[in-house]
C-alpha cells in the first residue's frame, strides 16, 4: 500500500523538460492524463496517439524506457486485476485461443491497462523531471492553498529525518534479537510507531519555535519564484492538445 | 488502494473530487482556528510521520508483512480535520512525486484513504467511547476497533463508487464482497498497530492524543496487558466470520441470501425497470438475478458510511464551536536538555 | 576560511540609549506544565558587545532561559529586557528581530527546501522583498562563509555546514544579540574551528550555552554558571575554569590534560 516510496523519482539531467517551470509541467500532465482517462476504450487509434505523445515526452526529457518500465511496477497489482477480468467478468463470452472469456471483460481489461499505464507513465515523467520542492512551488502558482503546499513542503523536508529515526529504532530492535514473524509479535513495532509520533510532534514544536524566532506570524512569506513565460506554456501545451484532439474526436465520432 | 487513472469513470472522478476538495477545504478552515500559527509545522511533521509510518512494515503471518493506512490513527492523534488534511497531503504528494495513484484518480483516492478513514474512524471512535470505559484502556480499545473498521469502511466506499463508475464488467456485489471481505482481515493489523501506538503515546504524552483530551490524570492509568496472541487470533476469527458473510456477495449465486430476501417478501424476482434508468454504471448491478438486493446492500452501505463519516464531521465542528484550547505560545516541552 | 574582514552590519540603537545593556534578566521564574521548576529567580546582565558563556549541568535551565530571551516562552515572574525593550507584547516582533536564537538542532531551523530560502525566511517576515531581500541573503551567507550552500538542500549538508547555514538564517535578521544553544554539538574538530572563527569575527553581543569548556575559554571572556534555575557563579572565564571547587560543585569538568592557566599564559 505505502511500500516503495522511499526514493523520489527525480533524475538529474538538463533536458528541456527539466528546465520548464513546474506549474507548466503539472498542468500539462494533468491535462494529458485527463484526455487519456476520457478516451473511449474502443478507439484504439487514439491510445496509439497518446502513446506517441508520451514517448515523445520521454525522449525530449532524456528518460529511457527502462527507467519508466521499472517504475511502472507500481501499477502492477491493478494490471494483474485487469488481466483477471476477462475470466470473471459478466456478459457474452467469446473464444480466445480456445478459452471462453467475456467480451466486455476483454474491453474492460484493455481499458484499465491502457489508461493505467499511460497515466502512470505521464506521472513518472513529471516526477522524473521535476524536483519535489519545485512541484510544490508549481502547485502554489496554480492557486492551491498556500497552507497545503507549506505543509507538504515541510513533510518533504523532514521525511528523510523521520524515516531515518524510524530506521534507527528498527536497527536497535533488531540488534537486540527482535525478528518478528507474526502479528502478535508486533507490539514493539507498534510502540516504536507511537514513539516516532511523539518525536515528530516535538520536532514540529521546535520548528514552530524556530519559525517564531524568525518573525513568523502565521503566514508563510512570499519568496519570489520566477513565473513561467508564455513560450513555456505553448511548448508544454502541445502534447496535451494533441491528446485532447484525439480524445474528443474519438468521443464524438460514430463508433 | 492507490487506484490508477481511468479506473472509475469521469463522472465519478469529478464527483468524488468535488467531495474531497470540499472536505479538505472545510478541514483547513478548522485547522486554522484550532492550530493557528502552529498548523504548518505541526501538520507538516505529522504528515512526515504518517508517510514514514505507511512505509514501514509490520509482520502479519509467517514473515509476510503489512502496511498501515494511518487515516484513523491520524484522526485519533490529531483530530479528524487535521488528520484528514495530513493524510490528504500524503496521498497527493505520493501521486505527484512518486507516481503512486493516478492524478485523475485523486478524487476517489483522497476520499477513500483520507476523508473516509479520518472522519469515519473518528466517528466510530466517538461511538465506541460511549460504551467503553472512560480511561486509557477505553481509548486504546476504541482506537483499535475504529482503526480496524476504517479499513473495510474505506473499501466499502470504494465499492459504492464502483457502483456508479465501474469501467469493467464486474458487478458491485463481487467488488463489495471481495474488497470488504479482504479488508476486514487487513484491518486487523491496522487496528492492532494503531491501538498500541496510541497507547504508547498516552503513556508518555497524553496531551498529544486528541481523542483522549477529555481524560484527566487519574483516567490515564496503566492499562492491563492483554495477551497478544489470543487477542490477534480472536480478532482474526471475528473478522473471518464477518468476511465470510460479506463475501457471499462475491459469489455468483448467493442462493442463501436471495432465498432469505425472497422469503421476507421485500424483493421481486422480476427485473425492476425503474432501476435500469438509475445513474449506475452499466455493469455494476449485474450478476445477481435481482438488482434489488445488491442495491439494497449498496444503499445500506452508503448510509452507514455517510452516518459514520458525518458523525466525525459533526463532532469536529462541535468541538471547534464549543471551546478552543488557549493558543498562547506554549513553552515547548522538548527544548533540549540544558 | 575565516570571517575576518567581513563585518556583519547590525542595527544600532539611537545614540542616547547606548548605555542600556544588551540583555537584562531580573528575577526570572518559570515552571513547566509538569511541575518542574526550570528557572528559580534568575538574574543576568550582558553589556553590548560582550561574549558570555552559559555553563552548567544538564537540566540547569539554560535552554529554558534562551527561549525566554525572545519571548517564545513566557515567564511566570520577573522580566527580560533586550536593550530598552521589555520582552512582551506589543514588542515581540521587534524583540525577535533583535535576538537571534540558534537552536541546538540545526535541522529544526532549516525547514525550507533550500538554504537560500531558509536564510530569506527571516528578513522576508520583516518585510524585505526583491533585490533588497537577495542582498540580505548574500550578506548573511557571506558572514558565515556559506556562499556555496545557497541552493543546497539542508539534508545533504554536513553537520558543520548545517550549523553555519542555521547561523546565517539568524544573522539575516541583523540581530543585536546572538544566543547560541550548544553550537558545537555534533561538530568535528574542523567544523568547530570554522565556527569559532565565524563567531569570533562577529561584532555582536553573544550569549553562548555550551558544555565545551575549551570552546568557552577561546570565545568568551566571561562565563556564568547556571544551576538549579539560577546563576551561581559569574566571573572571567580563565578564573572560573581554574576554580576546581566551583567546577566540581556544579558537575563541570575540564577535558583530560587541559590546563586553563597554561592557555591564559600564552595570551
Amino acid at each position: 500500500m505505502g511500500a516503495g516510496h522511499s526514493h523520489p523519482l527525480y533524475v538529474h539531467a538538463h533536458s528541456p523538460t527539466h528546465r520548464l517551470a513546474p506549474e507548466v509541467k503539472v498542468t500539462a500532465t494533468v491535462a494529458f492524463v485527463s484526455a487519456v482517462a476520457v478516451t473511449p476504450r474502443e478507439a484504439i487509434w487514439a491510445f496509439a496517439v497518446h502513446a506517441a505523445c508520451v514517448a515523445t515526452a520521454a525522449a525530449v526529457s532524456h528518460i529511457g524506457p527502462g527507467f519508466v518500465l521499472r517504475r511502472l511496477l507500481v501499477v502492477g497489482p491493478f494490471i494483474a486485476f485487469a488481466l483477471l477480468i476477462p475470466f470473471v467478468g459478466s456478459g457474452d463470452r467469446i473464444d480466445v485461443l480456445g478459452v471462453a472469456v467475456s467480451r466486455e471483460g476483454l474491453w474492460g481489461a484493455w481499458n484499465v491497462i491502457a489508461k493505467a499505464a499511460l497515466g502512470a507513465t505521464a506521472s513518472i515523467l513529471l516526477a522524473a523531471t521535476t524536483e519535489v520542492p519545485r512541484i510544490l512551488t508549481g502547485m502554489t502558482r496554480l492557486r492551491v492553498p498556500a497552507v497545503l503546499t507549506a505543509i507538504a513542503s515541510f513533510m518533504v523536508r523532514y521525511l528523510e529525518i523521520i524515516a531515518g529515526e524510524l530506521g534507527r529504532m528498527r536497527t536497535a530492535m533488531a540488534a537486540r534479537g527482535y525478528a518478528p514473524r507474526w502479528l502478535w509479535q508486533a507490539r514493539p513495532v507498534a510502540i516504536s510507531a507511537g514513539a516516532l509520533f511523539i518525536r515528530s510532534y516535538e520536532r514540529g514544536e521546535r520548528v514552530h519555535a524556530a519559525m517564531l524566532a524568525r518573525g513568523y506570524t502565521g503566514t508563510m512569506p512570499e519568496i519570489g519564484v520566477p513565473r513561467a513565460s508564455g513560450l513555456q506554456w505553448w511548448t508544454a501545451g502541445l502534447l496535451p492538445v494533441v491528446a485532447w484532439t484525439a480524445a474528443v474526436t474519438a468521443l464524438v465520432a460514430p463508433a | 488502494m492507490h487506484a490508477p487513472d481511468g479506473f472509475l469513470n469521469a463522472g465519478t472522478a469529478v464527483t468524488t473530487g468535488v467531495l474531497s476538495v470540499s472536505a479538505v477545504g472545510a478541514s483547513l478552515r478548522h485547522m486554522r482556528t484550532s492550530l493557528a500559527d502552529r498548523q504548518v509545522p505541526l501538520a507538516g511533521l505529522a504528515a512526515a510521520f504518517i508517510f514514514a509510518a505507511q512505509m514501514f512494515n509490520f509482520p502479519v503471518a509467517a514473515g509476510t508483512t503489512g502496511h498501515l493506512l494511518g487515516g484513523a490513527l491520524a484522526a485519533v492523534l490529531l483530530g479528524p480535520a487535521t488528520g484528514a488534511v495530513v493524510v490528504t497531503v500524503v496521498v497527493v504528494v505520493q501521486a505527484l512525486a512518486f507516481a503512486d495513484g493516478g492524478l485523475t484518480a485523486l478524487g476517489y483516492n483522497v476520499l477513500n484513504m483520507a476523508i473516509v478513514t479520518a472522519f469515519g474512524g473518528y466517528g466510530m471512535l466517538v461511538l465506541l467511547r460511549r460504551v467503553l470505559p472512560d480511561n486509557a484502556t477505553g481509548v486504546v480499545a476504541a482506537t483499535g476497533i475504529a482503526a480496524g473498521l476504517s479499513v473495510p469502511l474505506s473499501a466499502a466506499a470504494f465499492a459504492v463508487e464502483w457502483l456508479f463508475g465501474a469501467t469493467v464488467p464486474v458487478p458491485f456485489d463481487t467488488v463489495f464482497g471481495a474488497m470488504v471481505g479482504v479488508h476486514l482481515l487487513i484491518g486487523i493489523g491496522e487496528g492492532l498497530i494503531s491501538a498500541i501506538a496510541v497507547g504508547a503515546v498516552l503513556a508518555v504524552r497524553p496531551d498529544l492524543v486528541y481523542g483522549a483530551r477529555d481524560l484527566d490524570r487519574a483516567q490515564i492509568a496503566m492499562r492491563p496487558r492483554v495477551g497478544m496472541r489470543p487477542f490477534v487470533i480472536g480478532a482474526a476469527l471475528v473478522a473471518l466470520l464477518f468476511a465470510a458473510v460479506v463475501s457471499q456477495f462475491a459469489a455468483p449465486d448467493p442462493d442463501g441470501l436471495e432465498r432469505v430476501a425472497e422469503d421476507q417478501g421485500f424483493i421481486e424476482t422480476a427485473e425492476d425497470h425503474a432501476l435500469a434508468t438509475a445513474p449506475f454504471a452499466d455493469y455494476a448491478t449485474e450478476g445477481l438475478r435481482n438488482k434489488s438486493v445488491s442495491l439494497a446492500v449498496a444503499g445500506v452501505t452508503g448510509v452507514i458510511i455517510t452516518l459514520v463519516v458525518g458523525l466525525g464531521i459533526v463532532v469536529a465542528v462541535r468541538d471547534r464551536a464549543a471551546g478552543r484550547r488557549p493558543d498562547a505560545d506554549r513553552a515547548p516541552r522538548s527544548a533540549g536538555t540544558s | 576560511m575565516t570571517a575576518a574582514g567581513r563585518t556583519m552590519r547590525t542595527a544600532t540603537d539611537g545614540g542616547a540609549r547606548a548605555s542600556a545593556p544588551a540583555v537584562e534578566v531580573s528575577g526570572l521564574r518559570f515552571r513547566y506544565p509538569d511541575g518542574h521548576e526550570a528557572l528559580a529567580g534568575l538574574d543576568l546582565r550582558v553589556e553590548r558587545g560582550q561574549r558570555v558563556a552559559l555553563l552548567g549541568p544538564n537540566g540547569a535551565g539554560k535552554t529554558t532561559l534562551a527561549l525566554h530571551l525572545n519571548g517564545i516562552s513566557v515567564a511566570d515572574a520577573g522580566t527580560v529586557r533586550i536593550g530598552h525593550l521589555v520582552v512582551a507584547e506589543p514588542h515581540l516582533a521587534e524583540v525577535r528581530r533583535r535576538v537571534g536564537l540558534v537552536f541546538q538542532d540545526a535541522d529544526d531551523q532549516l525547514f525550507m527546501p533550500t538554504v537560500a530560502e531558509d536564510v530569506a525566511f527571516g528578513p522576508a517576515n520583516l518585510g524585505l522583498r526583491g533585490a533588497e531581500l537577495d542582498a540580505r541573503v548574500d550578506e548573511a551567507l557571506a558572514a558565515v562563509g556559506a556562499d556555496g550552500l545557497r541552493s543546497r538542500t539542508p539534508h545533504h549538508l554536513s553537520g558543520g555546514e548545517r550549523r553555519r547555514a542555521a547561523l546565517a538564517t539568524v544573522l539575516a535578521m541583523r540581530p543585536d544579540v546572538l544566543v547560541l544553544d550548544e553550537p558545537t554539538s555534533g561538530l568535528d574538530p574542523a567544523g568547530r574551528r570554522e565556527l569559532v572563527d565565524v563567531l569570533g569575527g562577529l561584532p555582536i553581543t553573544q550569549v553562548v550555552i555550551t558544555p565545551d569548556l575549551p570552546f568557552a575559554l577561546e570565545l568568551c571572556p566571561r562565563s556564568v554558571i547556571i544551576d538549579g534555575g539560577r546563576v551561581v557563579a559569574d566571573a572571567a572565564t580563565p578564573d572560573l575554569l581554574a576554580d576546581d571547587d566551583v567546577l566540581r560543585r556544579h558537575r563541570l569538568e575540564l577535558p583530560f590534560g587541559f590546563d586553563p592557566r597554561a592557555v591564559a599564559r600564552q595570551d
